[in-house]
Parts: C-alpha cells; sequence; structure tokens
C-alpha cells in the first residue's frame, strides 16, 4: 500500500539573506511558517515544489516539509524544521530575534 | 610568521575579485545555483540552517594579532558579533549575506587569510600541533613544512577534484596535540641517527566509518617530504572510489586495498616523480623557515609567577590547569578555554578576539593559536607576565580554568547552525559545563575529554572522545549515543558504544551517572577516567547508564 500523503509546505532558503522561508498561496515567499501554504494532495505539492523550484532568483534548496495544522497557520512537525523557525537554541539570533 | 608573498597576495585579491563578479552573475541569473554552488563552495561559503556560513582557513592554527583584529571587524561588520572556531583550525561566520562575502574575502585578504579549500573535493586546511614552534617535548616546528604543504596544495590542479576531501594534519612532537592518527595523511616529524625525517600515516579518519591511521612509512627523510605527499594523493587520486560517497575517502581505499598494496603503488609512484623535484621545493622550504624563526625572547625573572601562584588560589587553579611548559623554562604556553561553563563552546565575541590581539600584543610577542579543541592559545608567554594576564583574562570572561576538565568539550555546531545535522550538539555540553560547575566535581574528576557532533560524520571527533556523544535522528526525536574510553592523542583508539541511545532530557543525567560511577570505582585521583576505562571496561559503566537489571530491557526497545 502506497503511504498516506502527510500534509505539507514547501520550503527554501532565501537567496540573499539565506534564512528559511516558506512559499505562500499568494505564489510569494514568507519568513512566516503560519503564512504558509498547507498542502493536502500529493499532485498539489509536486506542483507547488515545480513552481518553487522556477524561482531561482529568490530562493535555492527549495524542498517540501512536513507540516501541520495550527490555530495560526501551518506549524512544523520536525524538530529540524521547528528550529528552521526560529533560528539556534545557544543564541537570540535568526528568526526568533525579530519576534 | 609567515609572511604572504606578492605571489600569495595577489592570488587571494584575484580569487576574492572573481568571486565578486561570481556572486554579481548569480544576484543577476546569469549563473543558476547549480552553477553558482560549486563556486561558493570553493571560496568556503556554505549554506545552513538558518543563513550561509563563511569558514575561513586558519593554517596551521596561527594568527598573528592583525589577523585576530581582522576577524573582529568581519564579525562585527558583516555578521552577528562573533565567530566560531571548529575542530579544523578555521573559524566560521555564521550569518553573512551573500552580497557581503565578496568584502569579507577581501577585508581577509588585506591579512594574509582566505577561504579558499575550505570546502570541496580538495587538500583542505592543512592542520597542526597548536603547540608547535613553543612546546618543550617537539623535534623541530612543524608548522614551515604546513605553509609548505598549504602552497603547494592550493589550487593543486591535479588535486582539485579528488574522490572526497582530503585532511592532513603534523605534529613535530610525540605527544600528539593534533590527533593526526585521524586524518588522510598524519606527519609526524622524527629523528633517525640525527637525520630529520618523518612518519607517515595514511587512511585515519572519523565520521562513518572511524578508522585509525597506519603507518605508511617510518621514517621519510625531511627532504622527500613534498614528493611523497603527492605520491600519496596521486594514488588515492587514481583508487578512491567515485561511486560512492561513503566510501570514498582514503580510509576505506587503504582498507580495501590493504596497507602493504597502497605502499607499494605510492613508493612505486614516488620513484616515478620524485625526480621532477630538482630542489625549487627546498629553496621555498627553507624561505618559509626563516619566517617562523621563534621571536626574540625577552629573559625575564619568573619571580612574580612563583610568587602569585603561592598567594593566589585563584591563580594557581588557571596556572595548573591551563599553563603548559614551554621550550624555554622561564616562558610558558597558555591555553585560553573558550569554554566557561555556560558558553558556546569555540565561539569568540568580537570584543574577545579583539582583547586577546591586544593580549598577545602585550605579553605574547603578538602570536595566536586556535586549537582543534576549540580553544585560543597563546604560545609563547614569558611565565613573569601571567599573573597580569590572568587578571586580564579573568575580566575579559576569558579566566576558565578548565582546560582538559570535563567542561572543556568539544562540539560542532550540529542542529543549531549545520544543515546536515541530525541533532543538536551546543545545548548538550552547555548543560554537561553547567551541571559539573555546580556540582564542583570538575577538579575532582581530573582530565577528561568529552567530545560532541551532531551527526554522524564527526565533526566533534565523538569517537575518540574518552566518552563521546553522538546526536541522532530517531523516528524523529533527538537521540544522544555515547561511547566510552576513545582516545586521539598517541594511543588512538575508537571508542566502544555504551548501548542504547539517550533522550535529549537524558542525557546529561547519563554523563553524570557514569562520572559519578568513575568517581567511585577509580584507584585513586592518579587514575584518570581512560586509565580506569582501560582497567575494568564496559561493564561498570554499562550499569552505572543503564542500571544492572535495566540493560536488556533498553537494548530490546532500540
Ligand atoms: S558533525 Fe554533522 S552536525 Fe556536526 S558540524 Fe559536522 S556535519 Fe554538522
Amino acid at each position: 500500500m502506497p503511504r498516506a500523503f502527510t500534509p505539507k509546505v514547501v520550503t527554501a532558503n532565501a537567496l540573499r539573506e539565506g534564512d528559511a522561508v516558506w512559499l505562500t498561496p499568494e505564489d510569494d515567499w514568507s519568513r512566516d511558517i503560519a503564512r504558509a501554504e498547507l498542502i493536502e494532495d500529493e499532485a498539489v505539492a509536486q506542483d507547488r515544489l515545480l513552481f518553487a523550484q522556477a524561482q531561482a532568483d529568490r530562493v535555492v534548496g527549495v524542498y517540501l516539509a512536513e507540516a501541520a495544522p495550527g490555530p495560526d497557520g501551518p506549524e512544523p512537525v520536525h524538530f529540524r524544521e521547528a528550529f528552521r523557525t526560529r533560528g539556534p537554541s545557544n543564541r537570540a539570533h535568526g528568526k526568533q530575534a525579530r519576534r | 610568521m609567515y609572511r604572504y608573498s606578492e605571489f600569495d597576495t595577489a592570488f587571494v585579491r584575484e580569487r576574492a575579485a572573481q568571486f565578486r563578479a561570481q556572486v554579481a552573475r548569480r544576484l543577476d541569473g546569469s549563473l543558476t545555483e547549480d552553477e553558482f554552488k560549486p563556486l561558493r563552495l570553493m571560496n568556503g561559503l556554505y549554506l545552513q540552517l538558518h543563513a550561509y556560513m563563511l569558514r575561513v582557513a586558519i593554517p596551521y592554527g596561527t594568527l598573528s594579532g592583525a589577523q585576530m583584529r581582522q576577524l573582529a571587524m568581519i564579525a562585527r561588520r558583516w555578521d552577528k558579533g562573533y565567530g566560531h572556531f571548529t575542530t579544523r583550525q578555521n573559524v566560521q561566520f555564521n550569518w553573512p549575506r551573500l552580497e557581503d562575502v565578496p568584502d569579507m574575502l577581501g577585508a581577509l585578504a588585506d591579512v594574509g587569510m582566505h577561504a579558499i579549500q575550505t570546502s570541496g573535493n580538495t587538500i583542505r586546511n592543512v592542520t597542526a600541533d597548536h603547540f608547535a614552534g613553543a612546546a618543550a617535548d617537539e623535534i623541530a616546528d612543524p608548522r614551515p613544512y604546513a605553509e609548505l604543504l598549504r602552497q603547494w596544495s592550493t589550487d593543486h590542479p591535479e588535486f582539485q577534484f579528488l574522490p572526497r576531501k582530503f585532511k592532513i594534519a603534523v605534529t613535530g612532537a610525540e605527544a600528539d596535540r593534533a590527533v593526526i592518527r585521524a586524518h588522510d595523511i598524519g606527519l609526524q616529524l622524527v629523528e633517525r641517527d640525527g637525520a630529520r625525517g618523518f612518519r607517515v600515516l595514511i587512511g585515519g579518519g572519523l565520521g562513518r566509518t572511524p578508522m585509525i591511521g597506519k603507518v605508511v612509512r617510518a621514517f621519510l627523510p625531511e627532504a622527500d617530504l613534498l614528493p611523497y605527499v603527492e605520491a600519496i594523493v596521486s594514488v588515492y587520486n587514481l583508487l578512491g572510489r567515485r561511486d560512492n560517497k561513503y566510501k570514498a575517502r582514503i580510509k576505506i581505499t587503504v582498507h580495501e586495498t590493504g596497507i602493504d598494496e597502497m605502499r607499494r603503488r605510492i613508493e612505486a609512484r614516488f620513484a616515478e616523480i620524485r625526480p621532477e623535484f630538482t630542489g625549487i621545493d627546498r629553496e621555498i622550504l627553507a624561505g618559509i623557515a626563516a619566517q617562523f624563526a621563534p621571536p626574540d625572547w625577552v629573559a625575564r625573572d619568573p619571580a612574580p609567577f612563583h610568587a602569585a601562584r603561592a598567594a593566589d588560589p585563584v591563580f594557581r587553579a588557571w596556572a595548573d590547569t591551563n599553563v603548559a611548559p614551554h621550550r624555554r623554562d622561564d616562558h610558558a604556553i597558555v591555553s585560553v578555554s573558550l569554554k566557561t561553563p555556560g558558553a558556546t563552546p569555540g565561539d569568540a565575541t568580537a570584543a574577545q578576539m579583539e582583547i586577546l590581539a591586544d593580549l598577545a600584543a602585550a605579553h605574547a610577542y603578538d602570536e595566536l593559536r586556535i586549537s582543534h579543541e576549540q580553544n585560543v592559545v597563546l604560545p609563547h608567554v614569558p611565565r613573569a607576565a601571567l599573573p597580569k594576564l590572568h587578571a586580564a583574562l579573568k575580566a575579559a570572561g576569558l579566566g576558565a580554568a578548565n582546560i582538559g576538565l570535563v567542561s572543556d568539550i568539544i562540539a560542532c555546531p550540529g542542529m543549531d547552525y549545520c544543515a546536515l545535522a541530525t541533532a543538536r550538539s551546543i545545548p548538550v555540553a552547555q548543560e554537561i559545563a553547567t551541571r559539573f560547575e555546580a556540582l564542583r566535581l570538575e577538579h575532582e574528576i581530573g582530565p577528561l575529554k568529552i567530545k560532541i557532533s551532531g551527526c554522524i560524520n564527526a565533526c566533534g571527533h565523538h569517537h575518540v572522545g574518552h566518552i563521546g556523544i553522538l546526536g541522532l535522528d530517531r523516528a524523529g526525536v533527538e537521540n544522544y549515543q555515547i561511547t566510552l574510553g576513545g582516545s586521539g592523542a598517541e594511543d588512538a583508539v575508537i571508542g566502544t558504544r555504551s548501548g542504547p541511545g539517550f533522550a535529549y532530557d537524558e542525557i546529561v543525567p547519563a554523563i553524570e551517572r557514569l562520572l559519578l560511577a568513575y568517581l567511585a570505582l577509580r584507584e585513586g585521583p592518579d587514575e584518570t577516567f581512560l586509565m580506569a576505562w582501560r582497567r575494568v571496561g564496559l561493564a561498570p559503566f554499562k550499569a552505572a547508564l543503564y542500571g544492572p537489571h535495566d540493560t536488556a530491557e533498553r537494548a530490546d526497545a532500540a
């Protein structure tokens, strides 16, 4: 049996700054995962991934990451993705510094 | 200290200018990422979890005060005010913006530094004993040879696309402070019948398949160094596997080919190319060696040192742990700990870098070193200056008296920065250090090397830690595997896995149980953790980690 598709977001690093960004439903890139498009269908996911890969002038290293619906929008599932939404745990740098 | 020749300067400036044009072409869309990535990696620029990271080589770990000050300037101007010193005697800046990197490379070139070959399948930064040129126990300063190797390997046309990266370490002493047995090539200066030469090891390495290097030549006349190293790399370049990234390092080539057959091939290649080395390398080496002449020693009465040591217990504790014997009795080698409990191992702020540069100018002939253990070393300090130096370090928050002790932990960046990581390492190091500080057991426990890696690549050298910790991802949760009894010194050995791993919140208590067990079973304070391990083996430590009854159950669950 093929494994059931779990919801995903499209993520990458910004070309200039190098930080984590997520693809929004408006075809834009956000630094806030909560504004990302949560994709529930595998075919759509592949389609959005191709779209994102074509944006090489803005982002680098595009991939699909597991995410789950949360009260404010998509939330990371894996701890690696959670760190990408915040920044390092030893210094208050990265995204956590902007909040 | 080595100063760049006109050729060196022109070369690094040209590379920085080329990279400026490459970045511009990436940003205007004329280069794709696939085209740009190998170019940025050739210049030490990685893309990590939260940002780009620029890795700058510190050849054989040696820095002048001016170079350290420039690193501070770069950290402040283009990064977030700090740098991270690594186990490969490099410094990493964690937050550069892509378009600033050409300026950073230009600023490095201004002080004779670069980021070339700090990535890619090339010969990487040549590392050396951080006490080189100062140690009481060395035959000679190995850094002229390391610099010769740096010049030879930089942009070497034959070796830009090796099967995999290639690391060389050099030492001039029997006591191995450069972990030469865990390098692709390890070189140790030795003497035989009054002649100087090298003991040459190949095939050491950590990572997925850890191996201790094997002796390929017990005595290589010193004049044959370059052709012989070239022969080794050339044989590896042909023989090394390119079909499987995990089997591409020379350690696997040596393992699969056998050391005797490797030796036969290397010697054959050496005989072939030796005549091509007609002596220019010797002239260049002589020129380099002249630049590594020791400073003009200032003889000073060490009385202030003895007086302070007798009067001040804080100074005494620091002097007894952080100060090592120098080749001159009236001088000493000072290790400045970047491991104040709670701090990130290897991190130094711009302000600390500047203070260290000032102190090097005032007390240490303007020279600094970065150790693979992620500390800063002032290699030549008159003993008379030690009390003043210690006071200044203490005031700057750099006075931790913990070199070689439980809180002097090697930790790679792990998942706080590194894109390859499977778990975090830094917070584990921070918590172990603060826990043992609170227990006040550090000096009681004595010499101990804990080394932590955030993935199997083993940048934190966990296999050769007396206690090694490897962070893994087990079903979406951080999990930490312990290895025991490793050593990266002259008695190098790969540690033994203790058993199933521990969750993030279990790992620090596990290390605590392990060390309390050691204190209970050792024969006395003179029996170090490593000695005790070698005497009693795994069983008592396993019991301490998993409990006498719990072991089988946990092993099943793993
Ligand atoms: S050991 Fe792994 S996590 Fe640590 S720095 Fe190396 S590659 Fe990154």
